[in-house]
């Protein structure tokens, strides 16, 4: 493993603010991320797992820059090279993709691609399976019609999609949810990037098709060395795709560890109860379950001492609502925990 | 063991569309005993919720019941009239919706809605019936004060709860759960599940869990039945569905199913697409897919054998025999 | 690479490719539109009267003779009072300045139906655009097209269009623009950019800008092909307001053109025979019909590529 990472991530923070209506200040915000950081080394793959709304997806969305991050840096790695092409400054051979604007950020998005979980609805319906996968060609004004032609078809080789030119001329709706999916994959190799984000990409597919996606996504990263940053709410499929998962709770990283020792020693509580909460497809296997009380809230302007405060089964009065929410440390080996208590 | 509760014999359904027909369920068969919860599971277009719907004659205009009878003490649900039906329905046989949170109607208050549906079914009226959604609330796990509530004021979880105890407001024999928790966070999902259970056995109901997820199904169930495009292919107790399956659909199932528990197996990935419905795979429905088909899978349809007291499959070359 | 560098393109030109898929659409819309009875009535009807404009000057060069049978400047001396009812000279009769009232109508279809066409291009046009834009951009530039839109509705139509036709002299192409303009910037945007805004929350409009699509991009390739189905059922409902609204201002005698149907009852009604309309039902009765007819024929073919557009209003 190498110790340069492909991808740096400090202190991202988006803020949303929560309108009360037209001409009134907003005082309200939604931690959506706050203080998140993390690495992504090449040929890696990192989990972001984590219950609904608790930030996962606006995070991805920070890192190809869909959103705009409120506050924080994301280094990406580049060649002195490519930077001199495309026009963009380097610090230690990283560009910050937070302050990126225009064309240096068209620019960037050759090394960053995204796959949506909706096979359904991340796809024109009045273009094309062609057009669908050489958008990003076209845009990026690479190649000739001709070269387009060919690399199309050569993607849809590479996803399974064959022979090619039975797919290439028809139109998403035509095509089966698993195989909508691996032309989204198509898509987003079709420019060979080095950085892709996965969101809950087989959550919407059959079991019986998902195992087929995940393989695919695994063997395109191996042969073309790319890193995922795989979102999901599964952590049975989080097993299968990372080498490392971060679990996120309202808008923090509570845990971060290799994957299997992640779900085989879990220190954070929330960590714990999560883990214990997923059923298993063995009926002999009679689990433990750690219970926790209420539900995930929407984090508009929370208090600054542990997010989990509220909820934790094992929390110190007097410790975890006083001291500052705690910071993500190393507990030994690459196991990452926020928690006072560890 | 007791009478079942309900029988399901032969049951065939199609949809007709302009394209041709569906066909959604086709000769499927099963019993349902006193106390026990049957597991249903299947992917997208097995038929699984259609099998659901029509048990509880709640199909589209163009669905077409082309055979087959449900028996439920004696009467068949299918020959019913319409009127007869309603007072069926809910009262003896009761469902849970896929995404049922969404169908509160938002300007009423829950309890209000829970009440009205009890009067209607002539369970309890005025302040009995108010008695008794306070108890059913409590029975879920929700405050009963939420009951002057607006579902907009609730959560996703506590809208499904809210859901539950409508339809066990007048006392069913038989609750169907179509993918109850399938929009939850795990936490959530495993509490729901837990009181559920609970409930069940507290008011000995039968109960058909409808999903497509076969973690859960293995919580939850005393029996499975795997459905695959528009057939039952194998029932059983829960242990022979996991540790003895039979018929190669739900063997390969099984192996493509990722886990956080025990070691970290290699999936199987099973080959090609679901079949379409409009025009099914001839002999075995799952025979294109399927690594051990051959001519006979081909040609003509497996038919059911028994492997264990309640455990049949549907499947020319079972597990175990391979060389038969 | 050595497996997927063997591909073998496509041997077909891609305009070729998307040609061939454009008539297999226009070939499946096709067949959905003709199952709807009330859609094959309208267009029945349009095509009928499509017939009627190109019959006409084929007709004035062979059968009839333009002395006589002209729409403005004919006049049939053998007949000694005009108005005369329909006979066999003349199939619907002659108006009172003795002119051949089929031709009339006739001539009359042609220009209905450039100043429908062009009225409904020019709506069509504007309201796809301004829907689009306001519905991307959103902010001030919505701000101020929404309710542009708003005081557009508000306006009294047919009122605005007689002010109008007073301040300046409004032939066929001036009325087709007001009309397109006033109906672009009012109703159509506000429906338009609903649609609009129902696509820009759609993740392939993400996936195009994570590609590096700029704003010019997404309008073109993603957001204006998914509204033209409405836009073009909107341009079958501008077609009927235009037509309507020429012939209100034909009627009062306010345009500045030689015939038209409204003109037709206009000349009935300055002659005083419009409150005649027992006895002298030729007048009046065709050209009237053939305002409701065609109106409603385009109103009809626009209910029916609403369920051809929007699949949920279909019937299984």
């Amino acid at each position: 493993m190498s110790f340069q990472p492909l991808v740096k991530v400090e202190g991202l923070k988006k803020y949303f603010p929560v309108s009360k209506g037209l001409f009134r200040k907003t005082h309200d915000y939604i931690h959506a991320v706050d203080d998140v950081s993390f690495s992504i080394q090449p040929r890696e793959s990192l989990g972001l797992v984590g219950e609904s709304g608790c930030g996962k997806t606006t995070t991805g969305k920070l890192l190809v820059r869909l959103l705009t991050p409120t506050a924080g840096r994301i280094f990406f790695r580049m060649e002195e090279e490519e930077a001199r092409e495309e026009g963009v400054r380097l610090e230690d051979g990283y560009v910050d993709v937070a302050t990126l604007k225009g064309r240096a950020l068209k620019n960037f998005r050759r090394h960053v691609q995204m796959i949506f979980q909706d096979p359904y609805e991340s796809m024109n319906p009045r273009l094309t399976i062609y057009d669908i996968v050489a958008e990003p060609m076209a845009v990026q004004g690479i190649g000739s019609v001709m070269e387009r032609e060919q690399r199309v078809a050569e993607m849809l080789q590479h996803v399974g999609l064959t022979p090619p030119e039975s797919f290439m001329f028809r139109y998403p709706h035509e095509l089966s949810g698993g195989q909508r999916q691996r032309v989204a994959i198509a898509r987003a190799l079709i420019i060979n990037p080095t950085f892709v984000i996965a969101d809950e990409p087989t959550s919407m597919l059959d079991v019986s098709v998902r195992t087929g996606v995940m393989q695919l996504m695994q063997d395109l990263a191996d042969r073309f060395g790319i890193s995922y940053l795989y979102i999901t709410h599964d952590l049975a499929v989080a097993r299968y795709m990372c080498d490392k998962i971060a679990v996120m709770y309202l808008g923090k990283i509570v845990e971060m560890a290799e994957t299997e020792e992640l779900l085989h020693h879990p220190l954070h509580p929330y960590t714990k109860a999560l883990l214990s909460a997923v059923p298993i497809p063995d009926p002999t296997y009679k689990r433990e379950v750690i219970e926790i009380r209420g539900s995930v809230s929407t984090p508009i302007n929370p208090p600054s001492y542990c997010r989990f405060y509220n909820r934790c089964p094992v929390a110190k009065e007097g410790l975890c609502n006083v001291q500052e929410h705690p910071p993500l440390e190393d507990k030994g080996g690459g196991h990452y925990v926020a928690c006072h208590l560890v | 063991m007791r009478e079942p509760v309900l029988s399901v014999e032969h049951l065939t359904m199609h949809y007709s569309t302009r394209k041709g027909d569906v066909h959604a369920v086709d000769d499927v068969s099963f019993e349902l005993h006193p106390g026990e919860v049957l597991g249903v599971v299947g992917e997208s277009g097995s038929g699984k919720s259609s099998v659901a719907f029509t048990l509880m004659r709640l199909l589209p205009e163009n669905a077409h019941i082309k055979g087959g009878h449900v028996w439920m003490n004696g009467v068949d649900l299918l020959t019913l009239p319409e009127d007869e039906m309603r007072r069926y329905r809910w009262k003896r046989i009761a469902m849970i919706f896929q995404a049922a949170m969404n169908t509160l109607n938002p300007v009423y208050k829950v309890g209000d809605q829970i009440i009205e549906a009890m009067e209607t079914h002539g369970v309890a009226y005025g302040e009995a019936a108010r008695k008794r959604v306070a108890e059913l609330f409590e029975m879920v796990g929700l405050d009963p004060a939420l009951m002057d509530r607006y579902p907009h004021e609730y959560s996703g979880g506590m809208r499904q709860r809210a859901i539950i105890a409508m339809a066990l407001s007048c006392d069913p024999d038989v609750l169907i759960a179509d993918e109850p928790t399938t929009a939850l966070d795990v936490i959530v999902q495993h509490r729901i599940l837990k009181n559920l259970l609970q409930l069940q056995k507290r008011l000995d109901m039968a109960m058909i869990y409808i999903t497509h997820d076969i973690a859960v199904v293995a919580e939850v169930s005393t029996r499975i039945a795997v459905m695959y495009a528009g057939r039952l292919v194998e029932i059983g107790s829960t242990e022979d569905i996991f540790l003895r399956p039979k018929h190669r659909y739900t063997e390969a199932l099984l192996q493509a199913f990722p886990s956080i528990h025990g070691e970290k197996k290699t999936l199987l990935t099973i080959p090609g697409e679901l079949p379409n419905l409009l025009n099914p795979p001839r002999g075995c429905r799952f025979h294109p897919r399927c690594a051990f088909a051959t001519e006979i899978c081909k040609e003509r349809e497996p038919e059911y054998r028994t492997f264990n007291p309640g455990h049949l499959a549907a499947c020319w070359h079972p597990v175990g025999e391979e060389n038969a | 690479m050595s497996d997927a560098s063997s591909v073998t393109v496509i041997h077909r030109p891609l305009w070729r490719v998307r040609l061939e898929l454009f008539w297999k659409s226009v070939r499946t819309n096709w067949a959905l539109f003709i199952e709807n009875p009330i859609g094959v009535i309208g267009l029945a009807i349009i095509l009928f009267f499509a017939l009627m404009a190109v019959l006409h000057p084929i007709l004035m060069k062979t059968v009839w003779d333009p002395t006589v049978y002209d729409p403005i400047t004919g006049y049939d001396f053998e007949i000694l009072r005009h108005p005369a009812p329909p006979s066999a000279r003349h199939l619907l009769g002659t108006d009172p300045l003795g002119r051949d009232v089929l031709s009339q109508l006739m001539y009359s279809t042609q220009t209905e139906f450039i100043l429908g066409v062009v009225a409904a291009l020019i709506t069509v046009t504007i309201g796809t655009l301004i829907g689009a834009l306001s519905a991307y951009y959103g902010g001030v530039i919505d701000t101020l097209f929404m309710r542009l839109a708003d005081l557009v509705i508000m306006l009294p139509f047919i009122s605005i269009l007689i002010v109008l036709s007073a301040l300046f002299k409004l032939n066929m192409l001036k009325l087709a623009l007001v009309i397109g303009i006033l109906s672009g910037f009012g109703g159509v945007t506000v429906i338009i950019k609903s649609q609009a805004l129902s696509i820009k929350v759609k993740p392939y409009i993400e996936a195009a800008r994570v590609a590096g699509g700029g704003d010019w991009h997404i309008i073109v390739v993603h957001f204006i092909p998914n509204l033209l189905p409405l836009s073009f059922l909107y341009m079958m409902f501008t077609v009927t307001s235009a037509i309507f609204s020429e012939a209100v201002l034909s009627f009062f005698g306010l345009i500045n053109i030689r015939m038209s149907w409204g003109i037709m009852i206009h000349t009935t009604q300055t002659a005083g025979y419009l409150l005649n309309v027992g006895q002298y039902w030729w007048l009046v009765i065709p050209a009237g019909l053939a305002i409701t007819l065609l109106c409603s024929a385009f109103y009809l073919v626009g209910r029916a590529l609403d369920e051809v557009v929007n699949p949920r209003l279909r019937r299984r």
